[in-house]
């Protein structure tokens, strides 16, 4: 029996390992992130610069429909103030209507509205981006194997293809994409955009800056989580204790072992 | 039973228990006699209740928030993630739940196995076991389907699938179970009906589950019946609810870690992108605890032939009091079938990590020789084994090995002569 137990354990420690090796041959690319561990939080300059690469680079193709402006003021996120969050808003149009009589009609967004789509649905989407429909951005930090090491990687991964590899028009290299292919070029270069807060956009900087709001993105309430993970935890560590000494007291009534 | 002579002390209470003995039954579940020599084990019907009812409460709040229709589906479990106060907590505690859920009952059904809790006078309580796993498997596939990403679209697409391989009325069944001619809102609405169904139809075979446990009362580590109650038994209360307590309260960190810290870890991240009939996902795989039944479906080169290995693989557990003929209970006194009970959960264990892999190649021969193995076991070394295998000698009673100031089951043994 004792040696079943040792090739079971055996079996479980060796095929563990052997299955996340085969999945994912290429290793992908770390940064230290924030948010990570049982009391991580997302670092706020990080996310308000995040929002800026979103804005003025990523989304041009990418949609982010499940956003709102007044999810950029709200506590665990990138915390804009009010008037901030208001005149992020107030710089996009947005379709509003019909009006009185019957028209659509153009107004300065509110916080209360979602992020605009870039494009009117998804057959232009594919039509202006060579057949590929860039996905919506919202949940993609949790909608990609490797999460994001995954997304930070692919936008750090564009390389010249291997000799050998022939790629047809409009579609690109990436290491780290998988079989390689990406129709989405290559589009973080050092100090693309200007960042507000002074800090240096080099590709690394904007990449983990992107990668950081689309996470806070896809789990907003990821703060709230952890601080309540955490408070829940050590209580249910405290009353276990109490309640494994009340169980001792009881059954010491008994002759037997609890 | 002691219930019998249970009369209640106030005036009220008897005139009250005359017409519905609630307080009898109450009485009953506190007095309820108890081997005490129960190991950790045993808690798992306590956590396993505390699971139902978790998933019924949470399952109540997503369905008050949750739109069953394909192109809203998708949109209201985000609405929930984000704009419902706690949602997040609720979604991820009813889908970890599930996890949870599944964890629990495979560690119930294995130390049933162990400890031959399934044989005689048990094997209604245990037949009603396996048909409340097969419910879980169902509610657990309908809402894998309600989130409406690409593994629920997939995976409902291939599991209905499954049913064409019938002869004659396969296709018709598969557009019957469809309400179409593919996954689609019909689809979805009906799943999302049967989800909310199958939990009280889970709860009341539950209850008969319970029933037919107190009738006999429980099998215990030593697999012998009760001699004197008074000395081989204690009360459920406040002996067993402590322990069960405290059972369950490190049940309940185990399964806070996951959803306060690895929500996601359990699922699948294509079931984040919104279900598309266009694109299949380069690998359809099931949940975690379904894998050992696709391992041996696919493990087959014919459909119908893998459909039926399948539905045998769980069905032929509910003839398991009778392929198992050996009149010991315990693997305790069953040196040999100790053995084969092992190498049983390793070839289960071998069968859920193939089950997760492309089937070709090297994956493919061992979930074969795996199938093999877990029908033989079942089939053949079981029914042989009560004939071959010589046991150890019980000892006399449940008080005799643990008066000797030790639980430990190896003492069981060297007490034997005193029987």
């Amino acid at each position: 029996m004792r040696t079943f137990k040792i090739l079971l354990i055996t079996f479980i420690f060796f095929t563990v390992p052997l299955k996340i090796n085969s999945a994912e041959k290429v290793e992908l690319l770390k940064t230290d992130w924030s948010f990570k561990g049982p009391l991580g939080k997302f670092d706020r300059s990080s996310l308000q610069r995040g929002y800026q690469v979103y804005t003025e680079v990523c989304a041009a193709c990418h949609s982010m429909k499940y956003l709102s402006y007044r999810n950029l003021m709200e506590k665990g996120g990138p915390e804009f103030s009010e008037a901030q969050a208001k005149s992020i808003a107030a710089s996009f149009e947005v379709t509003d209507g019909p009006n009185a009589d019957g028209e659509m009609f153009s107004r300065p967004a509110r916080l209360s509205d979602k992020f605009p789509m870039p494009y009117p649905n998804e057959k232009a989407a594919q039509a202006a981006n060579g057949g590929a429909y860039p996905p919506d951005m919202s949940v993609l930090a949790k909608a990609r194997k490797g999460g994001v090491d995954y997304l930070y990687s692919v936008l750090l991964g564009y390389t010249e293809p291997p000799a050998g590899v022939t790629l047809d028009e409009g579609v690109y290299y990436n290491k780290f994409m998988y079989g390689n292919k990406i129709k989405m070029p290559k589009v973080l270069e050092d100090d693309l955009i200007e960042y507000g807060d002074g800090t240096l956009a080099t590709e690394e900087q904007m990449a983990k800056d992107v990668v950081t709001f689309l996470m806070w993105s896809a789990e907003p309430h990821l703060e709230a989580r952890h601080k309540m993970g955490f408070r829940a935890i050590i209580y249910l560590i405290i009353l276990t204790i109490l309640v494994y000494f009340s169980m001792k007291k009881i059954w010491s009534r008994v002759e037997s072992e609890v | 039973m002691s219930d019998h002579n249970y009369t209640p002390k106030s005036k009220f209470g008897k005139w009250f228990n005359d017409r519905l003995p609630l307080l009898s039954l109450a009485n009953h579940l506190t007095d309820y006699p108890t081997p005490k020599n129960l190991n950790y084990w045993w808690t798992f019907g306590g956590i396993l209740t505390f699971c139902l009812i978790t998933q019924i409460v949470t399952g109540l709040t997503l369905a008050m928030h949750y739109i069953a229709h394909a192109d809203m589906a998708f949109d209201s479990v985000e609405h929930i993630m984000r704009d419902v106060n706690y949602g997040w907590l609720i979604r991820y505690i009813h889908s970890n739940g599930a996890s949870m859920f599944f964890l629990a009952v495979y560690i119930h059904i294995f130390r049933s196995l162990f400890y031959g809790s399934y044989k005689a006078p048990r094997e209604i309580i245990w037949i009603l076991g396996i048909i409340i796993y097969l419910l879980m498997m169902a509610a657990a596939f309908m809402g894998y389907v309600l989130p409406w990403g690409q593994m629920s679209f997939w995976g409902a697409t291939v599991i209905t699938n499954l049913f064409s391989a019938i002869p004659l009325v396969g296709e018709g069944i598969v557009t019957w179970l469809w309400g179409g001619y593919s996954v689609d809102n019909p689809t979805l609405t009906r799943f999302f009906t049967l989800h909310y169904l199958i939990p009280f139809l889970i709860l009341g075979l539950v209850v008969l589950h319970i029933w037919a446990l107190h009738v006999p009362g429980n099998n215990n580590p030593v697999g012998i019946d009760i001699k004197k109650p008074s000395k081989d038994t204690v009360p459920f209360h406040p002996y067993i609810v402590i322990k069960d307590t405290f059972a369950l309260l490190m049940f309940m960190i185990i399964f806070a870690f996951f959803v306060f810290y690895s929500p996601n870890v359990l699922g699948h991240a294509d079931n984040y992108i919104e279900a598309n009939p266009m694109v299949t996902p380069a690998h359809i795989v099931p949940e975690w605890y379904l894998l050992p039944f696709y391992a041996i479906l696919r493990s087959v080169p014919d459909k119908l032939l893998g459909v039926i290995a399948m539905l045998s693989a769980i069905l032929i557990l509910a003839a398991l009091p009778w392929l198992d003929t050996s009149k010991i209970r315990s693997a305790v006194f069953r040196p040999l079938y100790r053995q084969f009970y092992w190498i049983l959960v390793l070839d289960v264990l071998v069968l859920g990590y193939v089950g997760a892999m492309p089937a070709e190649g090297l994956y493919l021969l061992i979930a074969r020789v795996a199938t093999a193995y877990y029908f033989a076991h079942f089939l053949i070394i079981l029914p042989l084994l009560g004939f071959k295998e010589k046991t150890l000698p019980l000892p006399f009673s449940i008080s005799d090995p643990v008066l000797g100031g030790s639980a430990n089951l190896s003492m069981a043994k060297s007490d034997k002569k005193e029987g």
